[in-house]
């Protein structure tokens, strides 16, 4: 990327919490995204990786703005350098800003597949061309979602975002779970080619390998803050190339590295502590650590959220 | 002890499938084998102590094969067999299994604490080592993360009563300090226990990590 290039996308301090029934009619707030920031360059793959309950699907459902209506959102979303407001998205959604989401149950079960692809703004023969090119057979437009098996509902929800035509960023959500590394490739393949069209792309996902594989840069969250966002090369040499205890942690813990893991887990929404979120796991963890929120700050090309890190 | 398919053949909607098929069930993966039939044919067998890596495309009827293995899908020909008898069909049964989908396989009516302790009660020990936290058995399915809900779905089908634990891409959904920790302990406890697994995965490296012995389907 040609440096100073504008971001498509670029998310700053963004913090969600929900507003829920603790006991009886009393409410609490729990803050389950405290800390995300990250941007999304034109002609880039930006994957994004950390644990189950890091805040990843959370982030890409507060960028398309569909989270329930007892979320409160802070911090900044901005869209080619403009924040991101319902009113625009409603313009945006389906035809510039493409969502595919992680679970087959967004299908409509009651709607055939062919139909939903078709959406609102996409057209039969765009729906034909893509499902020729996912190879979903010429009969699979007719079925129900319940007739599909995990890899071809996963083909659909793709399908779904490419029909829009003109699409400048990309928010998918865990979109390769169940398809086999053939098809998965396949569909990376298509990521590449949006960005390489120009588009930027948010990939959420929890494989490294095709994170590693496809991505330029990875941002990897936990506990609802982004603590490190490094080259794809960085990431796949591991160790003393990361700058967060948590990415070493978690290159360790990679199959095809050592599969040996850290103890414990991570801090349930809730019950964050005070400063940084992976302290009580953290091996270099001193007082400073518990001090206050720690700032993300640029470090070797890339940013790192702590306050050891060299 | 030994866990086998012969012959085994199967095809949706048609003779042979039990309605309700079990959680996860009935989608209509794409024909792998004959006309129909998602499995034609299949044989497999699987040793107490072996892990055993099943890879194949996704469609070509990983996830049948491992519900007909867990009693949850009758075969329309063919037969599952645990040291040579069928498997039994009441009581607890000793081939369980561990769902791809964790949302799916727990009653949505049950809180968490009922939902683990549906056929045995695992002890506390357990339960730390799969990370699951005392609070979360007040919880109800909806307020845990997949990965979360994994954890139960892995700590009920330990029972003592377990000879054969069929692992359905179990997990894809974990992130990979988790997924360490999982089968770091499901390894311990298998060997312990002389488990024998099935192992559906799309990985190859955690296939190479984790199983004895890989099969393609």
């Amino acid at each position: 990327m040609a440096p100073g290039m504008e971001p498509i996308l670029s998310v700053e301090e963004l913090a969600v919490s929900f507003s829920m029934y603790d006991r009886g009619l009393r409410k609490a707030d729990l803050a389950v995204i405290r800390s995300l920031s990250l941007d999304v360059r034109p002609g880039e793959v930006l994957g994004v990786i950390g644990s189950s309950g890091s805040g990843k699907s959370l982030l890409a459902h507060a960028i398309m703005g569909i989270l329930p209506p007892n979320a409160t959102v802070r911090g900044e979303v901005l869209y080619r350098g403009e924040p991101l407001t319902e009113a625009r998205l409603r313009g945006l959604r389906g035809r510039e800003i493409a969502f595919i989401p992680q679970s087959v149950d967004y299908l409509d079960p009651l709607m055939r597949v062919g139909r939903q692809v078709v959406g609102t703004f996409g057209t039969r023969a765009a729906q034909e061309a893509i499902f020729e090119r996912y190879r979903l057979g010429a009969g699979v437009a007719r079925m129900y979602p319940f007739q599909l098996s995990g890899g071809m509902a996963r083909r659909v929800l793709f399908a779904t975002a490419a029909v829009g035509g003109d699409v400048k960023l990309v928010v998918a959500d865990e979109p390769t779970p169940g398809l086999g590394p053939d098809l998965a490739a396949k569909m990376m393949k298509h990521f590449r080619e949006f960005a390489d069209a120009g588009a930027g792309v948010l990939l959420i996902t929890h494989d490294v390998d095709l994170a590693l594989g496809y991505a330029d840069r990875i941002a990897v969250f936990y506990a609802g803050a982004t603590v490190e966002i490094a080259t794809a090369a960085e990431f796949a040499a591991g160790g003393a190339a990361l700058r967060h205890p948590y990415s070493r942690a978690f290159s360790d813990a990679l199959p095809q590295n050592r599969f040996l893991p850290i103890p414990g887990s991570q801090p349930y929404a809730g019950s964050l502590p005070e400063g940084c979120p992976f302290a009580a796991r953290c091996p270099e963890r001193t007082e400073a650590c518990l001090a206050g929120d720690v700032p993300m700050r640029d470090l070797r090309g890339g940013k790192v959220r702590c306050v050891h890190a060299a | 002890m030994r866990l086998e398919a012969q012959d085994v053949r199967f095809r949706y909607g048609g003779a042979g499938a039990r309605p309700g098929g079990g959680p996860g069930g009935g989608s209509v993966p794409e024909a792998g084998a004959g006309p129909g039939w998602v499995l034609d044919g299949v044989s497999l067998r699987i040793e107490a102590g072996e892990r055993v890596a099943l890879v194949g495309p996704s469609g070509c009827g990983k996830s049948t094969l491992a519900k007909i293995l867990a009693g949850y899908l009758a075969p329309a020909s063919g037969a599952v067999l645990l040291d040579g008898a069928p498997l039994p069909r009441r009581g607890y049964c000793p081939v369980q299994m561990v769902f791809q989908h964790p949302e799916l396989s727990v009653n949505p009516r049950w809180n968490m604490g009922r939902v683990l302790t549906e056929s045995w009660a695992p002890d506390e020990a357990l339960l730390r080592e799969l990370g699951i936290e005392r609070e979360w058995l007040r919880r109800w399915p909806i307020e845990l993360s997949g990965g979360e809900l994994q954890r139960f779905c892995i700590a009920r089908v330990l029972g003592p009563g377990t000879r054969f634990l069929i692992c359905d891409e179990i997990s894809t959904m974990l992130d990979v300090i988790t997924q360490a920790q999982i089968w770091q302990l499901l390894l311990r406890v298998a060997e312990e226990r002389g488990l024998g697994l099935l192992v559906i995965t799309h990985s190859q490296p955690l296939a190479e990590k984790v199983c004895t012995r890989i099969v393609n389907l």
